[in-house]
């Protein structure tokens, strides 16, 4: 994870060709001037993907995850953004290419399911046109065929009728159906890479089900690699193979799901977990919250981020205050950033969380 | 009724008393078209509900979006008028009652929104947002407008500091505290919530559901909670009422409606919560239901659950199930329960 390689990367023109992974994201900072100051929305993340696997970005508003992903996309608006770093998709370096280059790779390399399918759609067209217009940047064909391949998708993803809905308007449709209509058309290119930005958040559970077991069997069916943002972590429990915490514009975990789930490391995770009321476990008492708010991304508090809501900060000595944490290996690729001694970790996971969860 | 709840619920004893009954409730909102406006139609959002609301209790309605159970929750506190059936508050029937009429009611009903953003007047200060209710009854404090504010900010976990501050200096969690600050004004009796938590970050929803409880228990209150998120509301509830398309499909106690749903509906329903456990992925039971829910312009007729349930036969296209008690405490609408020890033979 760490990389020697990186200061010879650092300036070298477009196309190199580099990242061992499909996906892989070094260092990103993505920072925001405004005027009471720089808004450090994104400070320092890395991970990789490779192809047909799932990683799951988890963490509170705010905490980054989406910002990653639209700048994984390209879909910063250019002058507002300070984007830093690099993102190799499949070798490329999606950091330095023109815009040009990136928007070409939109739909066909890479796609993205957005939260809100009603402001994503283009309330003007109608379902259809907007998947043909889509299909038709990457592929020669005519609109007839483009036509036919928009209802082959929208069967696909379980939409009834579809050679009749193909001539609706997006507000015909149900929420439901508007997020199948979106997954539709990100997938209308067979994407290698799908990132999913919290895609069942507006959704019922019963309609969530349906979305999620979907995006499962069409990664299967494309072998795609996927990314799934989200705050539900049983949402990224389902789907996931690695997850990564992150708070406050940097990963605070990193590891795979078994690992997040059953020997987590970080107190920031271990707070997560208490927060959430389980439906399969016996109920508690009373939920285990996180003291206090998330921090403003103007002023991240010194040393580490989450020092003032954590409840073993003073363990210590002074270091969380002072010193940021570097998201280190505790041993099988489980990374941590966190000043707590393994033994003082381990301790407090046993005795204070581990029998409260 | 009786809360029968197979664990003593130690936040509220259930004291037994009734302080909200419903009866019946309807309210169709009409469709009106062309030049005379005349009627065409009616949503029917809420379709004939009868329950009981017992002191000190926590009843939550839960459901898919349209089933009506926010229109039931705006009924109950009469911000809007049910087209036919009773609601009856501590022995007085509201169903019907002017504005004027309801005002003192007001302060024994009160309401959490769900969106923190939206529910508080940008323009006015804390201060002024959470003293309104004393303003607008007229009600008199011992020691002035501005110490009581301050104590409930205290109360809901804020810093009397904050009185003068606008709501856009507040985080969503703050601010659904302020919320709660403005409805315990007047100590209400009934408090209807509305999602009070589904727009909140996990570790935040965390801090406000305990919030709750805690007033609960303090003040002795009573919640009517509308939920979505099937998990918080097993931590909250004494009772759940399920609701598709505007009728109350299954009633139970917390305990056996988790263990032992009955209605397709709720077995449904719980077998799509996303339940974070890895070891679970993928082996989980799930019970896909087709489709969405159907259009309360034009309900199914009959058991209306029948469109997407995996057991409907013939009977449930003809004839409406009734809401009956099929075990102590659990009533049920459903021609084939699960979960039930003699299955009712009703099918030819």
């Amino acid at each position: 994870m760490t990389e020697p390689i990186e200061e010879v990367v650092q300036d070298s023109p477009q196309r190199v060709e580099r990242g061992e992974a499909f996906l892989d994201v070094r260092d990103l900072k993505v920072h925001f001037p405004t005027d009471d100051g720089v808004v450090k929305s994104v400070d320092g993340v890395s991970f990789q993907l490779e192809r047909g696997k799932t990683l799951g970005i988890v963490g509170e508003s705010g905490s980054g995850k989406s910002v990653t992903s639209l700048s994984i996309m390209g879909l910063h608006p250019p002058g507002i953004a300070n984007i830093s770093g690099q993102i190799f998709l499949d070798g490329q370096d999606l950091v330095t290419a023109s815009r040009e280059e990136v928007r070409l790779l939109r739909g066909k390399r890479m796609a993205m399911i957005f939260q809100d399918p009603l402001s994503a759609m283009h309330p003007f067209y109608t379902v259809g046109t907007q998947i043909v217009e889509a299909y038709r940047v990457h592929n020669q064909v005519s609109k007839a065929v483009a036509k036919k391949h928009a209802i082959e998708m929208l069967d696909r993803v379980g939409i009834p009728q579809p050679d009749r809905r193909v001539d609706a308007y997006p507000h015909q449709f149900s929420g439901g159906m508007r997020q199948r209509a979106m997954i539709a058309m990100a997938l209308s290119c067979d994407p290698d890479l799908l990132i999913a930005d919290e895609p069942t958040t507006a959704l019922d559970v019963t309609v969530q089900a349906q979305i999620l077991d979907l995006i499962r069997d069409l990664q299967r069916e494309f072998n795609s690699a996927v990314i799934i943002i989200t705050h539900d972590l049983g949402v990224v429990a389902e789907l996931a193979d690695d997850i990564q915490v992150m708070y406050a514009g940097r990963a605070a975990e990193y590891s795979t799901a078994e690992d997040i789930f059953d020997r987590p490391q970080h107190p920031y995770t271990w707070g997560l977990l208490g927060s959430m009321p389980r439906i399969d476990r016996e109920r508690s008492e009373r939920l285990i919250p996180i003291k206090g708010t998330p921090p403003s991304l103007i002023n991240v508090p010194e040393g580490c981020a989450f020092n003032p809501r954590c409840n073993y900060a003073h363990l210590n000595g002074g270091a969380s205050e002072t010193e940021r944490p570097e998201l280190l290996d505790t041993g099988n690729g489980h990374l941590v950033a966190c000043h707590l001694s393994p033994q003082e970790r381990q301790k407090a996971w046993e005795t204070d969380i581990k029998p409260k969860l | 009724m009786t809360t029968t709840d197979a664990e003593p619920t130690p936040a509220v004893p259930a004291i037994g008393e009734e302080i909200l009954s419903v009866d019946g409730l309807v309210k169709h909102f009409p469709i009106r078209k062309g030049l005379l406006q005349r009627q065409v139609g009616a949503v029917q959002a809420v379709d004939g509900l009868t329950f009981n609301v017992t002191r000190g209790e926590t009843l939550s309605l839960v459901g898919e979006s349209g089933c009506g159970k926010t229109t039931t929750g705006r009924l109950l506190t009469r911000l809007l008028e049910p087209t036919s059936g009773k609601i009856v508050f501590e022995g007085r029937d509201i169903s019907h009652l002017s504005e004027g009429r309801m005002r003192p009611l007001r302060r024994d009903v009160q309401m959490i929104f769900q969106d923190p953003y939206g529910s508080l007047n940008p323009r006015h200060t804390v201060g002024k947002i959470v003293g309104a209710p004393y303003r607008l009854q007229n009600v008199k404090t011992e020691h002035g407008v501005k110490r009581a504010v301050q104590e409930l900010l205290e109360l809901v976990g804020l810093s009397p500091e904050h009185y003068n501050r606008y709501p856009h200096e507040f985080s969503g969690g703050q601010r659904q505290r302020i919320g709660i600050a403005r409805t315990l004004a007047l100590r209400p009796k009934l408090i209807v919530a509305d999602e009070p938590v589904s727009a909140l970050d996990v570790s935040i929803q965390a801090q406000v559901v305990n919030l709750l409880e805690d007033l609960q228990e303090e003040f002795d209150l009573t919640y009517v909670m509308i939920a979505h998120d099937l998990s918080v509301v097993r931590h909250v509830s004494d009772r759940v009422a399920v609701m598709y398309l505007g009728k109350i499909v299954e009633l139970a106690d917390r305990v056996s409606l988790y263990e032992k749903p009955m209605h397709p509906y709720t077995v449904a329903l719980l077998s799509a919560v996303p339940v974070p456990d890895t070891k679970r992925k993928g082996k989980q039971e799930r019970i896909r239901l087709q489709g969405d829910v159907p259009s309360p312009i034009n309900p199914p007729p009959a058991c209306r659950f029948h469109t997407r349930c995996w057991k409907a036969q013939e009977i449930c296209k003809t004839t409406e199930p009734p809401l009956v008690e099929l075990a102590p405490g659990h009533q049920t609408a459903c021609h084939f329960p699960e979960n039930v020890e003699q299955p009712t033979a009703k099918a030819e």
